[in-house]
């Protein structure tokens, strides 16, 4: 017997997905299509924070670090020139292999990088490998010490990119060539590529959505909830908690590396600001007000409220949005706004806010079993 | 490298050092009282610099200092009342993102209010050249009013805490707030307390530093990760040892600078910080399994 | 001896100063309820964090069959066949009953996180076999109307019991059981009693801290006492009675 049932919210997706983009086109509005996709790019590092922090119940205050690993990987490889090495054996090596190719920049000049694909490859690799080195001594901290290292790492990769000639400083890295998945399908944000790169873009969030649903209902999503609801009890039945914890944060290390580098070669750069600490908590904030759990709640506020802040809705108070989102919903909603239908949500809040500000005590919904003041390390023992 | 060089540089590191430990103190009052980490630490200092630059041009140097910080004291105060009281009992993950969220609330409001330029407070005696000699270094007075506010801060807690019946009444809620409130000691007040004063202290060395550093209205956010480096470093909810931390730290900034590129300056606290949460995250100063008992 | 399931020799452990365990050695045979008391404080619950691997010792060695799992970590000793119970109930809160007991398949089953991802064929028969195996139990231990239900939801004495299937489904060799009747009422106890003993029947060996002194009388083939971290007796319950040390520590002197 398939397992089926948990798909119907994919194929309504594909639906809305052929539905909105032939409604766009009607209306002449395509322009829309740019932003949803990239909308869509951001909601890659969401999903996979959603599994970290929901699933799992790790904090990560420095997803964007890895977003920028990705997306400054392939822009360095695919600009980079090597033509001064063009007659090393190597180079030749590669070059016969299709790994490195030789094509024009925009101002005419030769160029030899790296071809897309592997770029993209080595990209992953990278940010597996960083965060295998990062989460090995600072997955099993726990509370505020985890959310502080990994704030940390976060700026370590920010003065990094930020600091480094060859990443250009505070300009980042532009001219980065399209991403030729198939010979006829390739990854670029220019107008006559519109349709095709919506399309791109949701195919690769689905796909993220559909390995992500399938692990939440697997073996292993159960042993991750377990860790998330009492890392004691699941440890003691087995779970080897050190180890999933490392992998799902690896795991959601690897979406947004994606992410950032489908959007590089979609936008055709990159730069500092995708690698600050502000990004890094809009992650966390839309993941929480999708609710912490709540995979299809992440996505949809992903999209939808990069989309608002892309067109700029938000105005000069994009960050204050996203801060004060933080807040409302910790305070009034925790387990995020669309894990009720719609009106049971109002009223929830609603009642919850009252409460708020007459009785000055809100009903505590029951969460992980952590609380403040706790030692640094996972639950490492009990005492007498 | 000459004496005076190292005394100058060294007397530079102290001060920014002293700083760090005022912000690492503030963590450490709250944590103590409440075990949350509060995220938005550096927005005071900020917020007590540019509340005394504003009330500067109609008010003379001293009432305006003395005024930014009482009304960032109230502020941290209604900070807690509206926003942590209600949910003290969340889980860990829960708090640390609301304060996150206020620091970032925070600072956006000062935007707003205030702008994104650099401002300062005037040097509090002599004007940004004049200097005195110690030690064969020259130095701005300024330094010594930091240094020396700074050891009042210290000093005043340490009375405080240990000889006034508030202060003690706060350890007690430190310590065990259950067995606090059976004595009478209204826990919730502590906590309302714990925020004020670290509002309040964190505002002064604002403004003390302001002279020296300039103020601007995101540079609270560096400054709470430096001063959670150190209060890490001392060992979570030790004042004493966040103290000689934050010197440790100023030290090293300095000497980082003086070797080596002033642009490696911002990251020295980060590694700092990534290497003390990877090997010790108890602190330097706290046994491992005491830290680890204490905070159990 | 070639019926010793479970062994420790001069455990020693202590923290910050507090020697909370020293220098006990004890041995469990297969196939026997063995019972561990004392008064609070006596270092039982160290005893069972030691064997299991929450914390590691000091001094001395654990023993489980044959097999030196000194200092192993928890989820090593569970896939050895050693599960526990908890003196404060460690449900999963947010998850089902079912869910719960599914987890305790944990130790018995494979599939990992590619497989889990890309929902390969192989795990489906596996997870129809670990909620099959689940909902055994569930019926087994009288759970089964509860299955879809929210853990937290249930009342406490029914909490305890869907925490002893999550253990059985691990499939252990020895049953760690801390305090099992703590909170049960004289109904529940006895039927406790009866399910500590339906287990043993089973082949599960049994390692209980107890206060309850009926069903530590009733039940136990065997009793070690712990004194402020030591072994003061060990033998037969009705032995294990009229021991005078063991008598003083619960009655104070004369």
């Amino acid at each position: 017997m398939i397992p089926l049932r948990r798909y119907w919210p994919v194929a309504a997706s594909v639906v809305a997905v052929i539905v909105l983009q032939v409604a766009l086109s009607l209306t002449g509005a395509t322009y829309y299509m740019t932003q949803v996709a990239m909308s869509a790019y951001y909601g890659l590092v969401v999903i996979g924070l959603c599994l970290l922090m929901g699933y799992a119940g790790q904090v990560s205050l420095g997803h964007a670090g890895f977003f920028a690993i990705g997306g400054y990987t392939v822009a360095y490889m695919t600009t980079v020139n090597l033509l001064a090495y063009r007659d090393v054996p190597l180079m030749r090596l590669l070059q016969s292999l299709h790994l490195v190719v030789r094509w024009q920049n925009l101002y005419g000049a030769d160029v030899l990088s790296f071809s897309p694909w592997p770029a993209f490859i080595t990209a992953l690799l990278l940010a597996g490998l960083i965060a295998l080195l990062i989460g090995v001594p600072v997955i099993r901290l726990k509370g505020h010490y985890l959310a502080m290292a990994t704030l940390g790492f976060g700026l370590i990769i920010y003065r990094v990119v930020l600091g480094t000639k060859g990443l250009g400083q505070a300009d980042g890295i532009s001219n980065v060539p399209p991403f030729h998945l198939l010979p006829w399908l390739q990854v670029n944000g220019r107008p006559p590529f519109r349709i095709q790169n919506y399309y791109i873009a949701w195919a690769t969030v689905l796909l993220a959505m559909v390995l992500a649903i399938n692990l939440v209902h697997s073996r292993v999503g159960r042993a991750l909830r377990s860790i998330h609801q009492n890392e004691e009890a699941a440890h003691s039945l087995g779970v080897n908690t050190y180890r999933y914890k490392l992998a799902i944060f690896v795991l959601s290390a690897l979406f947004a590396a994606v992410g950032g580098a489908m959007m590089t070669h979609y936008n055709g750069s990159i730069g500092p600001s995708e690698a600050t600490v502000m990004k890094s908590i809009r992650y966390v904030a839309i993941v929480a007000i999708g609710g912490m759990a709540n995979l299809w709640g992440a996505m949809i506020m992903a999209i939808l409220l990069n989309f608002l802040s892309l067109r700029g809705v938000f105005g000069t108070f994009d960050d204050a949005v996203f801060g004060a989102i933080l807040i409302a919903i910790m305070l009034l909603a925790p387990q995020g706004l669309l894990r009720m239908p719609k009106w049971h949500a109002v009223a929830s809040v609603w009642r919850k806010g009252t409460f708020y500000f007459f009785a000055r005590k809100l009903p505590d919904a029951a969460e992980g079993s952590e609380k403040s003041r706790m030692s640094p390390f996972s639950r490492g023992g009990s005492h007498g | 490298m000459n004496f005076p060089l190292i005394v100058q540089y060294g007397l530079s590191g102290i001060t920014v050092g002293s700083i760090y430990a005022i912000v690492a103190v503030g963590f450490n009052i709250i944590y103590s009282t409440t075990g949350i980490i509060n995220f938005a630490q550096g927005e005071f200092l900020i917020i007590g610099a540019m509340t005394a630059i504003s009330l500067y041009q109609i008010l003379p140097l001293w009432l305006a200092i003395a005024l930014a910080v009482i009304m960032t004291t109230i502020l941290g105060g209604l900070m807690e009342v509206v926003f942590i009281r209600p949910v003290r009992n969340a889980s860990v993950l829960r708090l640390i993102v609301i304060t996150i969220g206020l620091s970032i609330l925070i600072r956006e409001a000062m935007l707003h209010i205030w702008d994104e330029q650099v401002h300062s407070l005037p040097y509090f005696t002599g004007t940004s050249i004049s200097t005195v000699t110690i030690l064969g270094a020259h130095i701005s007075p300024q330094v010594l009013w930091v240094l020396g506010t700074s050891a009042v801060i210290v000093a005043g807690l340490t009375i405080f805490f240990r000889f006034t019946p508030t202060g003690r009444a706060m350890r007690a809620c430190a310590d065990d707030p259950m067995a606090a409130c059976l004595c009478g000691i209204n826990d919730r007040w502590m906590v309302t307390l714990s925020f004020m004063l670290s509002a309040g202290i964190g505002a002064l060395a604002g403004c003390v530093i302001s002279p020296v550093t300039q103020t601007q209205y995101d540079m609270g956010a560096p400054l709470a990760i430096k001063g959670f480096t150190v209060a890490i470093l001392g060992g979570l909810g030790n004042s004493m040892a966040a103290v000689a931390a934050g010197l440790l730290l100023g030290l090293l900034e300095a000497f980082v600078v003086s070797q080596f590129a002033s642009v490696y300056k911002e990251a020295v606290a980060i590694v700092v910080l990534l290497l003390i949460l990877v090997f010790r995250p108890t602190g330097l100063f706290v046994r491992r399994e005491i830290g680890a008992l204490r905070a159990a | 001896m070639d019926n010793v399931l479970l062994e420790t020799k001069s455990l020693h452990r202590s923290f910050g100063g507090v020697h909370a365990i020293k220098d006990v050695s004890v041995q469990v045979q297969k196939g026997q309820i063995k019972a561990v008391i004392g008064p609070n404080g006596a270092g039982k619950t160290t005893l069972f964090n030691l064997i299991a691997g929450t914390i590691p010792p000091h001094e001395g060695e654990v023993t489980f069959q044959g097999r030196r799992i000194t200092a192993w970590k928890p989820h090593a000793v569970a896939a050895l066949g050693i599960a526990r119970t908890f003196q404060t109930t460690k449900l999963f809160p947010h998850m089902t009953v079912l869910e719960n007991v599914m987890v305790g398949r944990h130790p018995r089953t494979r599939s990992g996180f590619i497989a889990g991802m890309l929902n390969l064929p192989c795990t489906w028969r596996e997870d129809c076999e670990i909620r099959a195996r689940a909902c055994e139990i569930l019926a087994d231990l009288g759970l089964i109307k509860s299955a879809e239900e929210t853990a937290s939801n249930l009342p406490f004495g029914r909490q305890r019991l869907v925490e002893f299937a999550r253990a059985l489904a691990t499939e252990p060799v020895l049953l760690l059981l801390d305090e099992p009747a703590a909170g049960l009422n004289i109904y529940e106890t006895r039927e406790l009693s009866e399910l500590i003993l339906k287990i043993r029947d089973r082949g599960i060996t049994c390692l209980v801290v107890e206060h309850d002194m009926s069903l530590v009388m009733n039940i136990s083939d065997d009793v070690v006492v712990l004194d402020q971290g030591q072994k003061i007796a060990e033998g037969p319950p009705r032995v294990i009675q009229r021991d005078p040390e063991v008598i003083r520590i619960y009655l104070g002197e004369g």
